[in-house]
């Protein structure tokens, strides 16, 4: 059965802080310009705000304390805390509490100076410390980093699909490219103090050095300061905003976690992906944008195969005729703002992927596609192989 | 001699597996109302909402499911180890375990998917608890 598509909220302002290294600035400082800065892009104000959705990255009480420093008495407060995915589960969250009636105006919102306080995130994980915890027990004694997590995912994918590094870098390659024609992200690398500023080709990535097997530097996301924000309004509101809407047409949730006997080459996206879309009533085939969550390029092949881009394995085909790139006429075109990879990464950066869907939908990208008509954004986060959560948000413009 | 972190108590689902390392037993749970195998250890079976489990040996034997050579971890209780080999092991009896692969001489290209190998318990320069990890057969 087909369902009818709705068209029933959109995102209708928006706004990404430009700055990947920002000293002297705080998280909260960064969340809540952006907020002011993405209702002043829709033609909203705090007044207007009813509904508020963190995941409680910044200062204490998550929506609460959120609310208590804008001023605003939201009727709905969701802290839906899932890693990097947490924004996409709000999405899923606003567009449910819209239908319902309960929300008019949700604010989705995030800041991070995960680069200016030398954050730990991907190789410096002390385990072992504070209290006991269960699973803690049994795995903080082996030492595995966030990134060898991702690397044993690669592993086993490599194992059952013959998938090479080579073809894995494909993903770099094409993510860099559009990097380099994004302005804030260049700066953000100079900022970074990334060597080698130009795009990339694959031998370049298969040259960069080993942070855990098979996952090479060129591979892995960045760690960045920055953040952002993004108002869904109702449809009623939507008539009188100041952007073209972009309407969220399907939304889906899932979890995925290490079993016993389990394939750990397939994520969350199996079970959020099939939901999503056959909310919005729209297959992949037909999906001008894709934006995916690139910690590290195991992650977006994973992805794709689960959304149903192509099959386990498939990359190396997949990806040949520059197909990933925003000016080529096959679709879709992956991270076209630079991604994790080569824009930013904050510790949590599924924010990115619905505000660069919904600059691709309104016109706006540095790397614009032709007649953007449909984009998909999925949000990881927690640990791909391990315990993580998914949700995919189908955008579409009017 | 290694630095691994200890396991840390009080955490009740873990203790009695650790106790039975120290023992030099590997152990896993069963479930006594449907069979499932339970691990990571816990309090009830997720297949059939059981909370009658009981504890069995694992013959130790099993085989890498996947793994990763760690280049960098800025913790220097592991960076001291230079690569170190991590890994899902699947143990014959139908669990799943994080672990180490020791005993190779070279991680870069000894190690591989499908492998066999075999628990060791590795003493640890301080603490009540060997560690569990596992070697080529």
């Amino acid at each position: 059965m087909v369902t009818q598509q709705q068209r029933q909220a959109a995102i209708v302002g928006i706004h990404e802080y430009p700055l990947r290294l920002a000293p002297g600035r705080s998280a909260l400082q960064i969340k809540t310009t952006s907020i002011i800065a993405a209702l002043r892009d829709a033609g909203l104000q705090l007044k207007d705000v009813d509904a508020i959705y963190d995941p409680a990255e910044t200062e204490g009480g998550g929506g609460l304390a959120l609310s208590a420093y804008l001023g605003i008495r939201p009727r709905v407060i969701d802290t839906t805390a899932v890693g990097g995915s947490s924004f996409e589960f709000h999405v899923a969250h606003a567009l449910r509490d819209i239908q319902a009636g309960r929300a008019n105006v949700a604010v989705v919102s995030y800041g991070s100076i995960a680069a200016s306080v030398r954050r730990p995130i991907g190789t410096g994980n002390v385990t072992g410390a504070g209290e006991a915890n269960w699973s803690g027990n049994m795995e903080d004694p082996y030492g595995l980093t966030l990134i060898a997590g991702y690397a044993m995912v690669a592993h086993r994918h490599m194992h059952q699909y013959g998938t090479t590094s080579a073809d894995l870098a494909e993903i770099s390659v094409a993510t860099r490219a559009h990097a380099m024609r994004n302005p804030d992200a260049v700066r953000g690398m100079t900022d970074l103090a990334f060597e080698n500023i130009r795009e990339l080709t694959v031998q370049d990535v298969l040259e960069s050095r080993i942070i855990a097997d098979p996952l090479h530097l060129l591979e892995c996301c960045m760690v960045s300061d920055g953040g952002g924000a993004l108002i869904i309004a109702n449809k009623d509101v939507v008539k009188d905003t100041k952007q073209p809407p972009v309407w969220v047409i399907g939304a889906g949730e899932g979890i995925k976690y290490r079993e016993n006997g389990g394939d750990i080459t397939v994520s969350a996206a199996a079970q959020s992906g099939p939901a999503a879309f056959a909310q919005a009533g729209v297959r992949p085939d037909e999906i001008d944008v894709a934006m995916i969550y690139d910690s590290f390029t195991i992650t977006v092949t994973t992805m794709l195969e689960d959304l149903g881009f192509y099959k386990k394995g498939e990359l190396g085909d997949f990806a040949k005729g520059n197909r990933f790139r925003f000016d080529t006429a096959l679709k879709p075109a992956l991270n076209t703002d630079g991604g994790g990879l080569s824009s930013n990464h904050p510790g949590m950066r599924g924010i990115f992927l619905l505000l660069e869907s919904t600059r691709q939908l309104r016109g706006q990208s540095t790397s614009q596609v032709a007649n953007a008509r449909l984009a998909v954004a999925h949000g990881n986060g927690g640990q791909l192989g391990a315990a993580h959560a998914g949700s995919t948000i189908i955008l579409a413009r009017d | 001699m290694p630095r691994r972190p200890q396991p840390r108590f009080p955490e009740p689902n873990t203790q009695p597996y650790w106790e039975a390392v120290k023992d030099g037993r590997l152990t896993y749970q069963r479930c006594n109302d449907c069979n499932a195998v339970v691990f990571t250890p816990k309090f009830h079976c997720a297949a059939c909402s059981s909370e009658n489990l009981s504890w069995h040996d694992s013959s130790g034997a099993g085989t890498i499911y996947t793994y990763s050579v760690v280049r960098q971890n800025r913790n220097p209780v592991f960076s001291d180890l230079g690569a170190y080999v991590v890994a899902y092991v699947d143990l014959d009896e139908g669990f799943r375990m994080m672990t180490n692969i020791v005993g190779i001489a070279n991680p870069l290209t000894d190690v591989h998917c499908g492998q066999r190998v075999q628990v060791q318990f590795e003493v640890q320069e301080s603490g009540d608890y060997p560690i569990p990890v596992f070697a080529p057969v």
